[in-house]
């Protein structure tokens, strides 16, 4: 099923409470990678609330539904308050994140109703999402593929055997959301090997590109629908500019903030704050 | 020659794969770049269900997922080394992860068992995927010793879910079954020879040296079985270790680094599992690559896997 979505106000209110509650779960497992989670916490709320994906939360696996990759998975734990919030998992779950028994794990697989793939380990999930996609315009089928990734999964070289063979097969039903935080684990991507300018690469290789402030909500929800719209049969890829530990001072700038956990009280303080 | 002896394994698998994709529209065939004769006629009749992803295994694996995981039935094709290895995580997570919790069907046909490249060198001889393979679980390993198993492996794989990956020879190779004979894929081995000294126990290439074997052995007047083992996973491992039990000795060959994990330490593992009171002793290549130009034959020697070397073990077992 897909909606017109919030409005403007209640699709900002909805990523604010979103932020709140991947800290909460944080606070609960402090082993989830808070920083790269607070990084896509717009573009998820976008997605799932901005009336751009169809999908059924009774039927998670409901043929019809546009199939989301979060081939950032380990940096997705900001998902699994949507999740339950749409009825794909239960609410009582969030309090049982990484608890045994529990369905929420630091991180996700697809034993969890709204992943689509396993992924954590960075890379994949480009060259699933090819697949998925030349399946999905094999049988006709007007779901659509998206797919989440990093910017410092671009290191993985099998992110560019997909990104060079997607424009050859025409997939015009695929769209890659680049969550461009800049960092990758150990410093910034641009120290390692400048993956800029990213959007003239992926134009190079035949993609339709477009780029946005990550971390307006609206903006990434309006531009979203604007690419795919474009009825053309290429590729699409959108270039969202975020910030690592969005949010929060003590991780935003701090070039290792990927494997920062936030202490119970500094957690506590940024919430109060925002109440 | 007959004209049934030199037929390649990998054209009468994917010949079989063309036949099947006519009537059924499930059917992707991927190649990483790599061709075979029969593979021309396919790619021409069916350029939607083709795709050449290039000189890119892994991005293979990855297309090869998602097209599973959208309900179509997958061959994938490669050299055996590259297949095997450069996308081994691929294959890992998507395939033996992934295969655990959604149904999916995706063939990796590999090509170049063993040294089969023998002249292209160690970056070609592929001496390690009986082992690596193995240790992946939810994956299919098939190793056949001939055209006809690798010809009906096609329409087994079709009918079965799950990830498998096919070892098969990169030369023609003798068939030793009968066209038309059924592959007890269900079962996995097969009894080709009986006798009595000892079993020797191949698989792919490794079963045509044990049969010659054999033969030398017969002239000297010593009777020894061979089993063929074509499926090391999943296999009927009590029903092959009935008829190890049959014997004192057991022998086995393959055309891959020994100790290690492969069909050597499958057999072990089946001896034990079922209390069978045999001694093993175990033929296959010793871990190091050779560079040296030689033929097939001359390079199996080297790398310590030589027939008359089983040729004297045997021989001396009777001695004892």
């Amino acid at each position: 099923m897909r909606d017109a979505g919030l409005s403007d106000e209640a699709l900002r209110a909805k990523a604010r409470w979103v932020w709140r509650e991947t800290l909460r779960l944080h606070r609960r497992a402090p082993e989830t990678r808070v920083a790269s989670s607070l990084s896509c916490v717009e573009i998820l709320c976008a997605l799932m609330y901005g009336g751009i994906l169809r999908f059924d939360p009774r039927n998670p696996r409901w043929e019809g539904r546009d199939r989301l990759v979060i081939s950032k998975a380990h940096g997705s734990i900001s998902f699994y308050p949507i999740l339950a919030d749409l009825g794909f998992v239960a609410v009582e779950e969030l309090e049982r994140i990484a608890r045994p028994g529990g369905v929420l794990k630091v991180i996700p697989d697809p034993l969890i109703a709204g992943y689509e793939t396993l992924n954590g380990s960075v890379g994949l999930g480009l060259g699933v999402g090819v697949g998925l996609a030349l399946g999905l315009r094999r049988r006709g089928a007007r779901a659509r593929v998206m797919v989440l990734c990093g910017d410092g999964e671009l290191f993985a070289g099998a992110s560019w055997e997909a990104i060079m063979l997607a424009p050859r097969h025409g997939l015009g039903n695929l769209c890659i959301i680049v969550d461009r935080n800049g960092l990758c684990m150990l410093e910034r991507c641009s120290k390692v090997a400048d993956l800029a300018p990213l959007e003239e690469k992926l134009a190079a290789f035949g993609w339709r590109t477009a780029s946005v402030n990550g971390h307006d909500v609206c903006a990434v929800r309006d531009t979203l629908r604007a690419l795919l719209d474009e009825r053309e049969p290429r590729p699409k890829a959108l270039l969202a500019d975020t910030v690592k530990g969005h949010g929060v001072p003590q991780l935003e700038g701090d070039e290792l903030c990927h494997i920062r956990s936030l202490a119970p009280e500094v957690i506590d303080a940024l919430l109060r704050e925002g109440e | 020659m007959n004209p049934a002896d030199v037929r390649a394994m990998r054209n009468e698998l994917i010949g079989a794969v063309h036949q099947l994709m006519r009537g059924d529209e499930r059917i992707f065939f991927l190649s990483a770049d790599f061709g075979a004769p029969a593979l021309d006629p396919l790619r021409a009749e069916f350029p939607e269900r083709f795709v050449n992803v290039g000189i890119a295994e892994q991005n293979l694996i990855n297309m090869a997922t998602g097209l599973a995981l959208e309900g179509f039935v997958v061959f994938a094709y490669g050299i055996a080394p590259f297949l095997s290895m450069r996308c081994y995580e691929q294959m890992r997570i998507n395939l033996a992860m992934m295969g655990q919790v959604r149904p999916l069907n995706v063939n990796l046909i590999s090509v170049g068992a063993g040294i089969s490249y023998d002249l292209s060198g160690p970056t070609h001889h592929c001496l390690e995927d009986l082992s690596v393979m193995r240790t992946l679980p939810n994956v299919a390993l098939f190793s056949p010793s001939d055209w006809v198993q690798a010809q009906q492996f096609a329409a087994y794989a079709v009918e079965t879910s799950g990830a498998k990956y096919a070892r098969l020879d990169g030369k023609i190779v003798p068939p030793l079954y009968e066209e038309g004979e059924t592959v007890a894929f269900a079962r996995g081995f097969a009894e080709l020879r009986a006798g009595e000294t000892c079993c020797l126990v191949g698989t792919g290439y490794a079963t045509h040296m044990a049969l010659r074997v054999a033969e030398r052995l017969k002239e000297s007047g010593v009777s020894v079985a061979v089993v063929d083992v074509f499926m090391l996973q999943p296999l009927d491992r009590a029903g092959l270790a009935a008829v190890l039990a049959r014997f004192g000795n057991v022998v086995t060959l393959e055309e891959g680094f020994v100790g290690c994990g492969g069909l050597d330490s499958l057999i072990a593992a089946i001896v034990r599992e079922h209390g069978v009171a045999v001694r093993q002793h175990s033929f296959g290549c010793a871990q190091r690559y050779c560079f040296e130009n030689d033929t097939r034959a001359g390079l199996l020697q080297r790398y310590g896997l030589d027939e008359g070397a089983i040729f004297e073990y045997v021989m001396n077992l009777r001695r004892e």
